[in-house]
């Protein structure tokens, strides 16, 4: 699929943290609140060109003496000052936007929703009642030294082996996540904040990339 | 980076919320919906405990009521709060009040605190 139909507003930012505040009707809301400032159009992919359509967004500062040639050409070209996160936002209207346009948190409107996409926290190795939710081993009943262990990992003689992908202890988190459907509370444009209902993946300090969500329905466009 | 998390909660933060501790009787003005129409319901007991900081700060009031003890939780800076009137000053030497939890009638009464004098 080289043509993409959807049009996708894309902004990355850095989630501070969570806090709560009042809607409207006196409720208490979650909300994870995401500064999304600087963001800035590199590079314009063209189907002509790149056989796709999509904006290349950059976000973060970049001191100039760590920037490498190639980096620092393809800055120079669109004109910006070099930028430390690069992502692609694949859009069929990316011909609207022009190299070195910035784009800031007003490109959402409250109540909208939007995908968020992050890495998530890295849990280290953990065990598969942490990973895959594992109901473990009693924790009575004679049972010894096995309370947290998966238990059977197959047959014997048949099959004779271990099924691939069976899921056993080993590296959790920081994976690509991607929450789907959040509601975005409040846009501060002034400060360049995005208050989203509820919780976004990876930890304070992270970079998040927001969206405009897939399933999102009945939101202006 | 905080900072920027302050500028929100600024916005939520009430100031008209008086200075009270635990032992303290409170009397909790409740704005309360009903349909169309609102109201001020008064909630009066004794401030058993404060918990968090900030934002999230919330406190819970303990009353009896027709023999039944009843507790309540508010967030500190809940906008359902119309105003919190502080009745009487506690002498107490805990923090969280739960002990009056066991406590029956004379026994559950607290001192009232003696404003130090001089100094």
């Amino acid at each position: 699929m080289s043509t993409n139909t959807r049009t996708v507003r894309g902004l990355l930012g850095t989630k501070l943290g969570m806090t709560q505040l009042w809607d409207a009707n006196n409720r208490m809301v979650s909300v994870t609140v995401i500064e999304a400032a600087s963001n800035v159009v590199t590079q314009v992919r063209k189907p002509e060109t790149d056989g796709y359509a999509a904006v290349q967004l950059g976000f973060g500062e970049k001191a100039a003496r760590k920037v490498n040639q190639p980096e620092a050409g393809h800055f120079a070209k669109s004109g910006v000052t070099p930028r430390r996160h690069l992502v692609e936002v694949r859009t069929a209207n990316a011909a609207d936007y022009e190299p070195g346009q910035q784009l800031t948190a007003d490109l959402f409107s409250a109540g909208e929703q939007v995908d968020v996409t992050a890495t998530s926290k890295g849990k280290g190795f953990a065990g598969v009642m942490k990973r895959h939710g594992f109901h473990g081993v009693g924790a009575s009943h004679g049972a010894h030294r096995n309370h947290r262990k998966p238990g059977s990992i197959g047959g014997c003689a048949t099959p004779g082996r271990v099924f691939k992908g069976l899921r056993m202890a080993g590296r959790m988190g920081s994976d690509t996540v991607t929450v789907q459907n959040v509601t975005v509370h409040a846009v501060d444009v002034d400060n360049g904040l995005l208050l989203l209902s509820g919780a976004v993946p990876g930890p304070r300090g992270g970079v998040v990339l927001i969206r405009s969500g897939v399933k999102a329905k009945g939101v202006p466009a | 980076m905080t900072n920027a998390i302050d500028v929100v909660d600024a916005a939520s933060v009430r100031s008209d919320i008086p200075q009270f501790r635990a032992g303290d009787t409170l009397k909790v003005h409740v704005r309360v919906i009903e349909g169309t129409r609102s109201r001020v319901q008064l909630f009066q007991g004794v401030c058993i405990r404060l918990q968090g900081s900030g934002v999230r700060r919330s406190f819970t009031v303990r009353k009896i009521s027709f023999g039944v003890g009843v507790e309540r939780t508010f967030p500190l800076h809940t906008p359902i709060i119309e105003k919190i009137e502080v009745a009487t000053r506690g002498d107490v030497r805990r923090a969280k009040l739960y002990y009056l939890r066991s406590l029956r009638g004379k026994a559950a009464k607290i001192k009232e605190r003696r404003e130090p004098t001089g100094a």
